[in-house]
């Protein structure tokens, strides 16, 4: 045990015990509690070596290594009142002075004096000594109780607060010492309860410092890193004695840890028929319904094996293997059922049934969805052979919503498409692609792989984004919950990959049109507000993801500016201009470019003629501009078309930068705002033509320099 | 070995030896044992109740006309209400297994994060599936909101399935299989039963006599509640919803008009949950008077 000056450092722990908790809040709970105990021990001045935090299904646990004695003195100062009012003429302390130093419990020749902006003041030291470790524990732990939050917090009994499940006992100890409140009509002591079956009932833990020793001899691993560790080294090892490998999924794994307080995996087996049906079929059910683990051969086939793990020891292992074998062979026969009942009719013939579906309630069935989808991804094949397949593949990618095994296994959408199109006769293409139409299902996920899974994957999300903002379906600060955002994003990412010439922009419009006979669903909003309003939204995915990327967001808001319909542009303008953006002549383009802007906002008229023009240097500026303008073009095309790489926005920056003294020359030159009023608004028209030619790779007047 | 009538016996004896009122099956057509008033009625208001009963419940769309082991129109739930809920629930829960022959010990017992929801109920709760060696034999429910309110107290539900735990106990694969009593099988007292309500829901029942009769049993249950006779007036909000089920299974809604039956039939479970509130506050006022 270490010794303080003020006395021992002592172990405390806190554990919340309760009927188990739901496995997917813990992180996140124990995360919490972490960041709420140092938060609070650091405010109250109570020192710890080590917050340590675990948790179970049954406890949430706090431990403090080495907490000191006491908290820390807080010594500050105190004012008192003004100099000339705490001495006399002599020097002498007043009745006032010593009136001030009684009552802050100092000495009146401890009192100094010191300069304000008032005018002298007297001040005191003070020192409030730290009150003991143990009554301040008492405070701090029932607060953190308190503190925690859950996604569905429940009520229990006749009391009206709050947890994730009922408390049933609270163990609070420093050292030897009980530490005592009470909170959620419990009171603490110096009980934990044991593993249900390992250890059952009541134990009584005599100090902080054993409470991790003794909790393992009542059969609880408390650490979930411990846990996940010792279920991943069994299922490894029970596994290659067969010649198979588990498969460890990182969620799956998460949650079984949170399921158990002790883990004992074993192996069990079902009928190797079962491996004729898709795997999707045969690892679902594994996975999501029994939280299983599949295993695969050396060759990466499935084995008809899985790992379960228990809740337990040892006791009773072979009646727990059966039970579990027999409740998943129950499962696999259902799954069997529902597949084979899948595969008596084909997707096509399916189609009829999505018109039974609802997509959402005010924007019609699935089958006008699909319909929308196919019209909208033809839009985005325009030219290419898949054009010819695109129509039915939408319709056939949203058929297996109709299927027994999607409507159990709902996350098995476009999977199972993918299996009945191929085992149906259709096309690799088209069964690839209803896949694909899915794609990213979430952050980090695949992109489709083919072209007509990519234009079907864009339309589908585009679709779904119009649809949902022309009803008001719109995300609202962290609130998402028809997971719009990801749609967006995932759009961006697939137009980003695969470069479409038609853009997102007019892909939206297009989307808008497909809606109702208005281009807006019967009672939302008009057409063109909506389009703006997914568009502002995508660039607004656009401009997170351009930050992600590194990228300055003056650079991200000047490129956005300059239009954003193709992403893949987005981000290599940004790119580009990151590049040269310390460059001097970069610095003269922004400065002639927002020069022109400025001016040329006043112009009320697009229209223009060189007839009109009176001076040279308008000609000049006239002629360069529009060759500027011709090769600026055609250079984004050519980068657009993909036949020359990414450095040709670099290029046209430069190009750009080469009417910058014709520019100059002209401002030197001419004077705009004459009084002729045509040969004002001749000059004021063309200065904005040229603003517009300038801004074709970004908004150059957004651009920050620094000192500028 | 316990046969489905011990099975049945075991556990009345076990609540009834725990202070909880041993009750009889409801008698009017019901989906799940919450919705008997014994449960539905009764979670309400501030009165303790200590319930349990065994709840014959139909569910039409989950007909099979006896051919598959697993789905049955008609199944038997063991349903226990404990208002407020006990401290040791659990341990309450637990011992009724083992006094059924199921010894935690020897087993994998787990409770899995599972949340019951009835929108028809306007109900909903916080809970677990409970497993055993993997499988979900009870649904183990605290109600938060019952009819649109929230409960104070919180009563605790544990709703077992008899068919489920028959089978682990007997070792059989096929429902029917199970033993009764002495040689009576499951399938001498059900299975007849199970082909013709599943021919009737699935071929037979004619929507327009039923529809029809949704319709009066509506407009019956709303006439009851605006005489406050609250307990009639529920009774035929269940046949709503029976025959709903069964117009359901029989495939005569689409998705719209599902809905709006469903929604119909959720007002009544609130009107009738209200007036059920409102009676018990007068009835203790009445006897404050006294």
């Amino acid at each position: 045990m270490a010794i303080s000056e003020k006395g021992p450092m002592r172990d405390a722990v806190l554990e919340i015990g309760v009927e188990e908790l739901p496995a997917r809040f813990m992180r996140q709970a124990l995360a919490d509690a972490r960041t709420y105990i140092t938060d609070a021990l650091a405010s109250a001045r109570l020192e710890a070596s080590e917050v340590c935090v675990y948790g179970t299904p049954r406890r949430i646990i706090v431990l403090l290594r080495q907490v000191a004695p006491r908290q820390n003195d807080l010594v500050r100062e105190v004012r008192g009142p003004a100099a000339r009012a705490a001495y006399d003429s002599e020097g002498r302390p007043t009745r006032a002075a010593m009136g001030f130093a009684r009552s802050v419990g100092a000495a009146v020749e401890e009192l100094v004096s010191r300069p304000t902006p008032q005018g002298d003041y007297v001040y005191a030291t003070v020192t409030e000594g730290g009150r003991p470790a143990g009554a301040v524990l008492a405070e701090v732990f029932p607060q953190t109780i308190a503190a925690m939050s859950f996604p569905k917090p429940m009520r229990w009994g006749s009391h009206d607060f709050r947890f994730a499940r009922p408390i049933r006992w609270i163990l609070a100890l420093l050292g030897a010492e009980v530490i005592p409140f009470d909170t959620h009509a419990v009171s603490s002591g110096r009980a934990t309860w044991g593993h249900r079956t390992l250890a059952p009932g009541a134990h009584e833990i005599e100090s902080a410092e054993e409470y991790l020793p003794r909790l393992r001899e009542l059969g609880v691993m408390v650490d979930p890193e411990e846990r996940a560790e010792s279920i991943r080294r069994q299922a490894e090892s029970l596994t290659s004695s067969i010649g198979g490998q588990a498969v460890i999924d990182p969620e799956l794994l998460e949650e079984v840890t949170f399921l158990v307080e002790w883990p004992r995996a074993f192996v069990g087996r079902f009928a190797e028929d079962y491996l004729k049906l898709p795997e999707a079929c045969v690892i679902t059910p594994m996975k999501d319904h029994q939280r299983y683990f599949p295993v695969r051969d050396g060759r990466g086939n499935l084995m008809p094996v899985f790992v379960g793990v228990r809740n337990g020891g040892d006791l009773g292992i072979d009646i727990v293997t059966a039970g579990n074998e027999k409740v998943l062979a129950a499962r696999l026969a259902d799954a069997r059922f529902f597949y084979e009942e899948d595969m008596k009719r084909p997707l096509a013939e399916r189609v009829d049934d999505l018109r039974g579906v609802v997509f959402q309630e005010r924007l019609g069935t699935m089958y006008e969805k699909a319909v929308r989808v196919g019209r909208l991804a033809s839009d985005l094949l325009r030219g290419a052979p898949e054009a010819a397949l695109v129509e039915r593949t939408a319709l056939l990618a949203k058929a297996d919503l109709v299927t027994s095994v999607v409507r159990e296994f709902t996350e098995l959408q476009g999977v199972m498409g993918r299996e009945y199109a191929l085992r149906q006769g259709e096309d690799m293409a088209v069964a690839d692609a209803i896949f694909e139409h899915y794609l990213p299902r979430f952050a980090g996920d695949i992109l489709p792989a083919s072209l007509l899974g990519a234009a079907l994957s864009i339309a589908d999300k585009i679709d779904t984004l119009v649809g949902y903002f022309s009803i008001g379906l719109v995300p609202s600060g962290s609130a998402d919950p028809y997971a719009l955002r990801r749609q967006a994003a995932g759009a961006v990412l697939v137009h980003t990959e695969w470069r479409f010439q038609v853009g997102l922009d007019s892909l939206a419009a297009r989307a808008a049109s497909l809606f109702g006979k208005d281009g807006a669903a019967e009672d939302g909003a008009p057409r063109a507000q909506v389009v703006q309003d997914v568009l502002a939204f995508v660039r607004a995915r656009l401009k997170a993801s351009l930050e992600e990327a590194g990228l300055r967001h003056d650079i991200a808001d000047a490129v956005l500016a300059a239009g954003f319909g193709h992403p893949a542009c987005v981000f290599e303008r940004a790119h580009a201009v990151a590049q040269v953006v310390d460059e001097s002549w970069f610095a003269a383009l922004a400065t002639a470019g927002s020069r022109v802007r400025n001016i040329a906002m006043k112009a009320e008229t697009d229209a223009f003629s060189p007839a009109l023009f009176q001076d040279d240097a308008e000609r000049e500026l006239f002629d360069a501009a529009k060759s500027m303008e011709a090769d600026v073009r055609a250079s984004i095309e050519a980068r657009m078309s993909g036949f020359v790489d990414r450095t040709a926005y670099v290029s046209a920056l430069e190009r750009m930068s080469v009417v910058c003294p014709v520019i100059d020359k002209y401002f030197e030159k001419v004077m705009v705002m004459v009084d002729d009023e045509a040969v004002r608004n001749n000059r004021l028209a063309m200065l904005k033509w040229v603003s517009g030619v300038l801004s074709m790779v970004i908004d150059l007047s957004t651009i920050v320099f620094a000192g500028g | 070995m316990l046969n489905f009538q011990d099975l049945i016996l075991t556990m009345e004896r076990y609540w009834a030896q725990r202070d909880v009122t041993i009750q009889q099956p409801y008698v009017v057509e019901v989906g799940a044992g919450t919705m008997s008033p014994h449960t539905f009625l009764r979670v309400l208001g501030p009165q303790p109740w200590s319930v349990a009963y065994v709840q014959p419940s139909r569910r039409p769309a989950d007909g099979r006309y006896g051919d598959n082991p697993n789905r049955l129109f008609q199944h038997h739930q063991y349903q226990v209400i404990l208002k407020p809920s006990p401290d040791n629930v659990q341990d309450l829960y637990l011992g009724s297994l083992a006094a059924i022959g199921i010894d935690p010990a020897e087993h994998d017992i787990r409770f899995v994060e599972d949340n019951w929801e009835a929108p028809t109920l306007g109900a909903w709760g916080t809970g677990w599936e409970v497993w055993l060696d993997g499988m979900e034999i009870t649904q183990f429910t605290y109600f938060q909101q019952v009819g649109g309110m929230e409960v104070r107290p919180v009563s605790a539900e544990i709703t077992y399935g008899l068919e489920r735990i028959a089978m682990y106990l007997q070792h059989v694969d096929n429902v029917y299989d199970l033993k009764w009593v002495g040689d009576l099988t499951y399938r001498d007292v059900y299975h007849q039963a199970e082909y013709e309500f599943s021919k009737y829901a699935f071929e037979v029942a004619d929507i327009g006599v039923l529809r029809a009769s949704f319709e009066n049993y509506e407009r019956e249950a709303s006439r009851c509640i605006h005489q406050n006779l609250v307990l009639p007036a529920y009774d035929y909000v269940l046949k709503c919803s029976h025959v709903f089920n069964i117009l359901d299974a029989r495939g005569a809604f689409g998705t719209a008009q599902r809905a709006e039956y469903m929604g119909r039939v959720r007002s009544l479970a609130r009107l009738v949950a209200r007036a059920w509130v409102d009676r018990g506050h007068e009835e203790a006022a009445d006897n404050g008077d006294k």
